[in-house]
């Protein structure tokens, strides 16, 4: 996950390929214990019910994909900065996790976009005499806001919603009970095959007396990756084993409990006005 | 790769989301028929599997490294509806809990990674890798270049959906709303990295995977040929058997060309008729037939009257015709008997 992520910084840590498989586990197994420390807090977002916190924060993300007007955006960032003070979510927090992560990836690719789209120009690079159009510069802007506001949302959901509860929510939302339980169990086997991989890594390179060659890295990689693929169908087995023990004959079953109350129905009910406001003003 | 949320359009977003239903759809059902109670933690192992292959970094020749996506290894070991759905789940863990690739742009994700990817894959596999031994060399090269395929088949989809961008989404003043590159920046720009690095990444990890399997696991590399992939192997080796069933139904009345008379397959009208006489003592080496039919034979003829007597129904005025009928009656009730049998056996197999 060399890309825009919420543990992005696992892959600029620098070293051996083994330390940074380490440190993107850490960072992954943090970003976990995190979100569901910060999902216990009292704050607005954690007294919703879920079911009603996910319709709402998709909303606002839809609506920031649909706006066509930089203000628009502004404010709807500006309405998930507010949320996240008022969930008990530090803004450092979103600038590590989202927004930086967002202008190193999206920023890369938004910079070109001010001299490539054409368009009027009003000020030129004083060296290299390259022209910066006012639409390059608009069309970055919504390429950043997009991206910012889009990401600033789906941390705030993953920060404030036990990933369970996420799951539970999806399948009251009429998400198939198969897909729901395939992400509850995926979820946990990454943590178990990342942990995996890591204790191959770190007993390699114990072994190890100097830092590898670049073919010998990359066949080390391969091989790792090919013991993990066949641990993977061996802890598959074994899962499903014990799944048919336990009386799993293919019909899953989930319990959800979740209660919604007035102030659920007050927050759903302007969520899901900005997507419809902004559609009436395009129409 | 993965497109973050606010590089493509709702309605881009949309229509991925359309063209990719029905193929998730389509696995689910490949994948529940063929793997029944397996299925759940068989892609759920596998999903993670994908996620974290996607986490290890390989060095590249130049310094540089880069991640594979894994659509190349599990569309070889599982076959490519599994590999759809295990990407699929795995690009959905990553959007919603790790940020990375967005939540509406999930779609366009999974139409280039999981669907694109894994068919690309699998079907260059296939045509590269036929025939070829399990331990054969050309096996890790068809590998190798089903990934490099298969990403780069990805990618340059990914990088249409961006180049479409601009053309179809524009304010007045002529402002991109979404990713800004038009297709003769997006394309080369995407693929400039993908045909050198992340198709190199996902080369070798595809490619040293199977060549590591051979050596340590090959019977993970049957898998998909020996085991997963049983019922559609059986649908083609069943279909050349129906054409040559269809065959030979058509040259059935070549029958009527056959001269003299079958062995021991005579009426109790023959033993009356003198060329038949002739006929069965011709079979039977100059040997003359009794003078009449065997009592047990006259005796027990009467109990059964063949609906088609020679391959010749009363209503058909045409032999050849008549052939072929009979061919086509007496092959239906085979097949109905057979179906029946398999039904029943079927059920006491329960559950898989």
């Amino acid at each position: 996950m060399s890309e825009q992520s919420f543990i992005a910084g696992g892959h600029r840590h620098g070293g051996h390929f083994a330390e940074r498989l380490v440190h993107g586990l850490q960072q992954a197994l943090e970003h976990s214990l995190d979100a569901e420390a910060i999902s216990k807090q009292r704050g607005l977002l954690q007294g919703l019910d879920p079911r009603i916190k996910l319709l709402a924060l998709l909303s606002l993300m839809i609506s920031g994909i649909l706006a066509s007007q930089l203000v628009t955006l502004l404010l709807l960032f500006g309405l998930a900065v507010l949320l996240a003070l008022l969930s008990q979510v530090s803004l450092r927090r979103l600038y590590r996790q989202a927004w930086l992560s967002v202008l190193l990836f999206s920023g890369v690719i938004a910079v070109p976009a001010l001299f490539l789209v054409p368009g009027d120009i009003p000020f030129r690079l004083p060296l290299l005499h390259w022209g910066i159009s006012l639409q390059g510069l608009r069309s970055a802007a919504f390429l950043l806001g997009r991206a910012e506001t889009s990401a600033s949302y789906a941390l705030l959901l993953m920060l404030t919603t036990p990933w369970m509860h996420v799951l539970k929510a999806m399948r009251s939302l009429g998400v198939p009970v198969l897909l729901v339980a395939l992400l509850g169990m995926t979820h946990r086997y990454i943590f178990v095959l990342l942990q995996t991989a890591s204790q191959m890594f770190e007993a390699r390179r114990s072994r190890m007396l100097a830092p590898p060659s670049g073919r010998l890295a990359r066949q080390v990689v391969a091989a790792s990756s090919g013991v993990l693929l066949s641990k993977a169908f061996l802890l598959s087995s074994e899962v499903h084993l014990a799944m048919v023990s336990r009386g799993y004959r293919g019909d899953i079953y989930l319990l959800h409990s979740f209660r919604t109350r007035r102030r659920d129905w007050c927050a759903l009910l302007p969520a899901l006005c900005v997507p419809l406001l902004i559609l009436w003003k395009h129409a | 790769m993965h497109i973050p949320d606010g590089y493509l359009s709702p309605a881009t977003c949309a229509l991925a989301y359309a063209v990719a239903l029905p193929f998730w759809l389509l696995a689910y059902r490949h994948a529940k028929r063929l793997l029944h109670t397996r299925m759940v933690p068989l892609f759920a192992v596998f999903s993670a599997f994908s996620f974290v292959i996607m986490m290890f970094n390989l060095p590249l020749p130049g310094g540089t490294s880069g991640h594979a996506v894994g659509m190349g290894i599990i569309s070889i070991v599982l076959g490519p509806w599994a590999s759809i759905v295990a990407i699929s789940v795995a690009l959905l863990i990553q959007a919603l809990f790790f940020g990375d690739g967005g939540i509406t742009s999930f779609g366009a994700n999974s139409l280039n990674m999981a669907i694109v990817g894994s068919l690309v894959a699998w079907a260059s596999y296939q045509l590269l890798a036929a025939g070829a031994a399990l331990q054969s060399r050309r096996r890790v090269l068809a590998a190798a270049v089903a990934g490099y395929l298969a990403i780069n088949a990805a990618a340059l989809l990914a990088a249409i959906e961006f180049g479409l961008q601009p053309l179809l989404f524009h304010d007045a003043a002529g402002t991109p709303l979404y990713a800004p590159y038009p297709l003769s920046v997006a394309v080369p720009a995407m693929m400039l990295g993908h045909l050198s690095f992340a198709g190199l990444a996902e080369l070798l990890i595809t490619g040293g995977l199977v060549a590591y399997l051979q050596r340590a696991h090959p019977e993970l590399l049957s898998l998909q040929a020996s085991r997963i992939s049983v019922p559609s192997a059986a649908v083609r080796t069943t279909r050349k058997l129906w054409y040559g069933l269809a065959a030979l139904m058509i040259l059935s009345p070549l029958g009527l060309l056959a001269a003299g008379t079958a062995w021991g397959e005579w009426g109790v009208e023959d033993f009356a008729n003198a060329d038949s006489r002739q006929q069965m003592a011709l079979a039977s080496g100059q040997i003359a037939p009794p003078a009449a039919a065997p009592e047990g034979l006259a005796r027990l003829a009467s109990l059964w009257s063949a609906p088609f007597p020679d391959y010749a129904p009363a209503f058909v005025h045409s032999a050849n015709f008549g052939y072929v009928l009979s061919a086509l009656f007496g092959a239906g009730l085979i097949l109905l008997a057979l179906l029946l049998l398999s039904r029943l056996g079927g059920k006491q197999g329960q559950p898989e």
